[in-house]
């Protein structure tokens, strides 16, 4: 699932992973939903600020690239901390997430090229927890957003490139199957973080920025805005993780492994992890549809089981497939440089397209 | 969700009434059953009547039924199933429709009441072979240049049937039966019913 849409993996988990708990009945742990809506929103942050790169990139700003790029490292080893993976996490599993936040964050070492004082202002904000850390940078994340702002909302290059251009109607954007940040361009607010909540999302205080024109200009400032309420979503979740430990993983066996220590002093478990590592998840049959709201839009699984340890049928609905669909239409009447511009807009990634 | 399924499957009953094969609420999903003969209205309906208006769609999906549970199956065996979207309602719903005919497989095509259906009906095309009556293009979209067969069909082998390599004598791209043995790691295996139950 990571490599489907691989700038924003977690979520991509995230999708399959609720199919298979809504087909087979698994409750998830409340912390467990608590740190998938924060991974969610680091994810979001992860996907625009590599959208906001590339798209500024293609139609002619250098210097954000090299700025957004600083920012993913950061988040790039939040992923590492929490699954050991920068990109491919497999972080989410069917009944939870695979292990709790860790208490430490992996340290900078000694090298050659960096002496003592470097060394300590690298380690500076990772003395403490993983905790600590997403909280560092979830306080100092607006104001670059701000130096982001300062490089293009004003900038008239960037103005002339994208405003008046690919302008989609609301009827049209809802008719052509666009979802996410290219229908809320549009000025039509819908996110089903608000309309219809999954995990903790409607515990959760947060705006839904909506565009007004339609057109690439209020897209980028719809995505601008969506990545300062990540940031407010990510520090609601680190108060409450701080405050609330708790299991992280489903304690049903036939979806989640048992823990190691049972494994070695009980012969159940031991059966228990056999049987799910050879044969696999048993899902009842029936099919289910379960929906996201992914950076880039509407990302649903459609599962069919027939009762078997593998899925009969698994369907992708991948948005940037609708939003590729669209760009015909969105192009018509506009200059060959201006497709850069729309594709850019469109935030598309092949993974996710081909599948 | 503002519209509750129940309240939805209600009113989808009371609207189409015996056009509808089979209305069901599962896991709080609506699925309704069309036939494929009455599908290209009822859509039309379910897009325009202020009680549905499902102005998105979603997704469609092409479907193979032919070994659904290991076991023989009577009745058509491709379908269709259309995963629309209403904004206005907060609703979603789930349509299949099944193909008549088993070796050539023919449904309308939704392009005209929603223009996002092109590229969906030529993948579930290009995957499953389902023809869909009025699309204006109806090519290939996954699947490379001169590909034969519909790869998802149940009955197309994992490991396909030619593979591709450099030939050096001739100096060109040459297609081949494919050499690799089939194989499968974790048999498929469906167990009693209530053996994922927890004791």
């Amino acid at each position: 699932m990571d490599r489907l849409d691989y700038v924003s993996m977690m979520c991509n988990e995230h999708a399959y992973c609720l199919a298979i708990e809504r087909l087979a009945g698994v409750e998830v742990p409340i912390r467990a939903q608590y740190i998938r809506v924060m991974f969610d929103e680091i994810t979001r942050i992860l996907n625009h600020l590599l959208w906001l790169g590339c798209h500024a990139l293609d139609v002619g700003g250098m210097t954000v690239f090299l700025y957004a790029f600083r920012e993913r490292e950061d988040l790039f080893d939040m992923y590492e901390a929490v699954s050991g993976a920068r990109m491919h996490a497999a972080y989410y599993r069917p009944g939870g997430v695979y292990r709790d936040l860790p208490d430490r964050m992996p340290q900078y070492r000694a090298q050659h090229t960096r002496n003592a004082r470097t060394l300590a202002q690298m380690n500076e904000n990772r003395q403490g927890s993983l905790l600590d850390f997403i909280e560092d940078f979830a306080r100092r994340f607006p104001g670059y957003v701000d130096d982001y702002e300062t490089l293009l909302t004003d900038n008239r290059i960037w103005k002339q490139r994208t405003v008046g251009i690919g302008v989609v109607s609301p009827e049209r954007a809802m008719a052509l199957g666009f979802t996410g940040a290219m229908l809320r361009g549009s000025g039509v607010p819908w996110d089903l973080r608000k309309k219809q909540p999954y995990e903790v999302y409607d515990r959760m205080d947060f705006d839904i920025p909506v565009g007004v024109n339609g057109d690439c200009y209020d897209r980028y400032l719809v995505r601008m805005e969506e990545m300062r309420q990540s940031n407010r979503i990510i520090r609601q979740c680190i108060d409450w993780l701080r405050a609330n430990p708790g299991p992280v993983i489903t304690a049903s066996h036939k979806v989640a492994p048992p823990s190691r220590e049972a494994m070695k002093t009980n012969m159940e478990e031991l059966i228990h992890h056999f049987k799910l590592f050879t044969e696999g998840i048993h899902v009842p049959p029936g099919e289910a549809y379960a929906a996201i709201e992914h950076p880039k839009g509407e990302f649903g699984v459609y599962a069919i089981s027939d009762g078997a340890n593998k899925p009969y049928r698994i369907k992708l609905r991948a948005p940037d497939f609708a939003h590729l669909a669209a760009l015909d239409e969105m192009s018509r009447g506009h200059m060959i440089a201006d497709v850069v511009a729309i594709i850019g807009t469109q935030d598309i990634v092949f993974g996710s397209i081909d599948r | 969700m503002a519209l509750a399924p129940d309240d939805l499957a209600a009113s989808l009953r009371s609207a189409f009434g015996d056009t509808l094969a089979e209305v069901a609420v599962a896991l709080g999903e609506v699925t309704a059953v069309v036939p494929h003969g009455a599908l290209a209205a009822t859509m039309r309906r379910l897009r325009d009547e202020p009680s549905f208006r499902f102005e998105t769609l979603i997704d469609v999906c092409g479907v193979d039924y032919s070994t659904y549970g290991n076991a023989p199956r009577e009745g058509p065996r491709y379908a269709a199933v259309y995963h629309l979207l209403s904004l206005a309602n907060n609703a979603r719903l789930r349509v299949r429709s099944f193909a008549a005919d088993d070796d050539f497989p023919v449904l309308p095509s939704m392009i005209d009441v929603w223009p996002s259906a092109n590229w969906f009906e030529r993948e579930a095309f290009d995957l499953y072979g389902i023809v869909f009556e009025g699309h204006p293009d109806l090519r290939r979209l996954l699947t490379d240049y001169g590909f034969v067969g519909h790869p998802f069909r149940k009955d197309f082998p994992l490991s396909g049937h030619v593979e591709m390599r450099f030939d050096p004598e001739q100096g060109r791209v040459i297609y081949q039966p494919v050499t690799i043995e089939p194989r499968e790691v974790t048999p498929r295996v469906i167990r009693e019913r209530n053996y994922a139950d927890n004791e």
